[in-house]
């Protein structure tokens, strides 16, 4: 191809080993994750007598069923620990490394491959997980796959692909203070909708973009698949090189290097042409809540609960049945929506700097509500500890957790019950993610934060002054 | 995995929108052996109020015992990239999804189980919804991409790689390995010009 290229054009020809005539592409894996649910992919391997074609880059990392409290005995129940066995046991089979529960290394799949410098830029990284797309932020082409691929992945090292059609979403303009990523994520959901990016791989650009830190970044790429996308992804420049160097597993010393080097042209070229684009005013993001069960249900925290008497037929049944789920009025503000308990935790919002902005609202404070606070890798939680976060969190009367993948989807126990509220920086409000009619509403960790101090949701933005 | 090209057979009507992969198998039932089946996984919790089936939920209704196809609403199957959704629908003996909008994880996941997702315009979504209020029988070719309820016809769209893949059955592992030279060689020269995707022994 010739002409200006986009990053997308060139991660795609650095991976295609072959393509098809109907379009199909047979590309190069880079980095394998695998995690308990990968046990239908290692049995299918297993039925044909497949071994793994490169252990060495593929990682093992026990997340989704990982106790976050009475870890190594009886917390959990037999069908957890028999999960969490059989990764170990499949990981050692096949000789891959494998962060388990002893580990100090353990955390969510997509916290520990970035924080171990697995993740790096202008690499193929899949996972059997959706938000796998979080690697994104480092310029790599990351997505998540289904068990079928998995067992491919790990039998040949690649994956077929068609494809995806190039999306750029930019923003422009500073964010005000109490306002992050995970406002810009959800501001252009509901925007564009949930199926909004179908199809596409989105390269997120523009100054307001290119100010956030990795953590920031990985926040903005791990919600694409909320908005339809296959990935979403941001050219690597000194803010990822800085993050990256010196991580275990980045390159050392000469390989370092030459390894920048080669990164740096890692990026779409003026004037290369995208399928669609879209370009935002970050100045004009207000805090971000969420206040029905699809993450497009999102409205700034000054907004009014959606009427549906003012939709159109087609749009009200859906309406009128996710507040009814939701327990919500029409009509009334989502400012002072009394909430019964908070969590600040997953592979959205479980980082340092996540940590960080919940812990600069809560210090001083007492919430008035229980919650959990599960860090996103063990590493994380050493580094809060470090700096007095945990303290912070326990002073106010919230629970300080091990990393997993916790309460975002329920399947270590720790979940939402049925008709609670939960104020939460995870990635899905569906029915029944955090436990069986159980209501959730995204937010920042600082939203959340200000939710457990209020007890009610509520603008942050009032509770920072003189704070940051 | 047995491919196929014509599938006649009940269709069942689910109007509501955003079907994500949570609904159609939650996340509880996924440490289960698919051995055991996972159809009675199958909208687990839509279909219940508390653990009691709503005798109103379309699948629920005897009319619809036996239905092979299922008529969505737009953005099914997204959300969580479990393949075990495909699983619940296929063990519960689905061989068709029609929709408007799929989760994109979710689509290829179907096709590697032999399922078909086929993507419709939003009017004839409508109206397919609408024509089987009462569930109905179905005729769905996959060589012409067309769907057929009574003297409704609409036409649908896949990736050509991904009907072809449904037609001949396709197994990608089988098709992978016949690539395995090309592969090693591009690996050989990986090793030369990105070696830092190689990692050294153990960090």
């Amino acid at each position: 191809m010739s002409g200006p290229k986009t990053l997308l054009d060139r991660l795609w020809a650095a991976h295609a080993i072959h393509t098809r005539a109907d379009g199909a592409a047979l590309l190069w894996v880079d980095r394998h994750l695998v995690h308990e649910g990968s046990h239908h992919a290692f049995r299918k391997l297993g039925e044909r007598g497949l071994g793994v074609a490169e252990p060495a880059l593929t990682t093992a990392v026990v997340d989704h069923y990982a106790p976050t409290r009475a870890r190594m005995d009886g917390g959990a129940s037999d069908d957890i620990r028999r999960m969490i066995a059989t990764l170990e046991k499949n990981a050692e089979r096949h000789g891959i490394r494998c962060f388990g529960l002893r580990d100090a290394r353990q955390g969510i799949v997509h916290v520990i491959g970035p924080e171990q410098g697995l993740t790096l830029p202008g690499c193929v990284i899949v996972c059997g997980d959706s938000h796998t797309s979080t690697h994104g932020a480092f310029g790599a082409f990351a997505f998540g796959i289904g068990a079928t691929e998995v067992a491919h992945v790990l039998a040949t090292q690649t994956v077929w692909q068609v494809k995806p059609k190039a999306m750029r979403i930019r923003f422009e303009g500073a964010l005000g203070p109490g306002v992050g990523a995970k406002d810009m994520a959800l501001g252009w959901i509901a925007q564009l909708g949930a199926d909004g990016a179908r199809g596409h791989a989105i390269e997120y650009a523009g100054p307001t973009v290119a100010a956030l830190s990795m953590e920031g970044r990985m926040t903005l790429c791990n919600l694409s698949i909320e908005g339809g996308a296959r990935l979403g992804m941001i050219a690597p420049d000194t803010v990822t090189f800085d993050y990256l160097k010196g991580r275990p597993f980045a390159p050392q010393d000469t390989g370092w290097e030459r390894a920048v080097e080669s990164w740096r042209a890692l990026r779409s070229d003026e004037g290369a042409s995208f399928d669609r684009e879209v370009t935002i005013d970050a100045s004009g993001i207000a805090p971000v809540v969420t206040w029905g069960t699809s993450p497009e249900d999102a409205l700034p925290i000054t907004s009014t609960v959606p009427d549906p008497a003012a939709l159109t037929e087609s749009k009200a049944a859906a309406v009128r049945d996710a507040l009814d789920y939701m327990g919500l009025a029409p009509g009334r503000p989502l400012d002072g929506t009394p909430v019964d308990r908070v969590f600040i935790g997953s592979c959205t919002n479980a980082r340092i700097e996540d940590l960080r902005a919940a812990a600069a609202v809560m210090a001083g404070r007492r919430a008035k509500v229980p919650g959990l606070v599960s860090p996103g890798s063990m590493m994380v939680k050493a580094q809060a500890e470090q700096e007095g976060l945990d303290r912070v969190f326990t002073e106010a009367g919230l629970q300080w957790v091990g990393a997993g993948c916790s309460m975002c989807v329920g399947m270590n126990g720790d979940l939402v019950a049925p008709g609670e509220r939960c104020a939460s920086t995870t990635n899905r409000n569906f029915r029944g993610r955090q436990g069986p009619g159980a209501r959730t509403h995204l937010m920042s960790p600082a939203m959340v934060a200000a939710a457990a101090v209020t007890g009610t949701l509520t603008d942050v933005r009032p509770l920072l002054k003189g704070r940051i | 995995m047995a491919g196929w090209s014509q599938h006649k057979g009940l269709g069942v009507a689910l109007s509501r929108e955003g079907i994500d992969t949570d609904q159609l198998i939650p996340a509880r039932f996924m440490s289960a052996p698919r051995s055991e089946g996972y159809g009675r996984f199958l909208l687990h919790d839509l279909r219940r109020t508390g653990e009691t089936p709503d005798p109103e939920f379309p699948l629920n209704r005897p009319a619809a015992e036996g239905a092979s196809v299922l008529v969505a609403a737009r953005n099914f199957g997204g959300g969580s990239s479990r393949e075990a959704a495909v699983y619940a629908l296929v063990d519960a003996g689905f061989r068709v999804v029609i929709a408007p909008s799929f989760g994109d994880i979710f689509a290829g996941n179907a096709v590697n189980n032999g399922l078909l997702p086929a993507l419709v315009s939003e009017a004839d979504g409508a109206r397919l919804l609408a024509a089987l209020a009462e569930p109905t029988e179905v005729s769905v070719d996959l060589e012409s991409c067309r769907i057929q309820v009574r003297d409704i016809e609409a036409r649908f769209e896949i990736e050509p790689v991904r009907r072809t893949k449904l037609i001949k059955g396709w197994d990608d592992i089988d098709l992978t390995q016949a690539h395995a030279d090309q592969i090693a060689a591009f690996r050989a020269k990986l090793a030369e010009t990105r070696p830092w995707v190689f990692p050294d022994a153990e960090a």
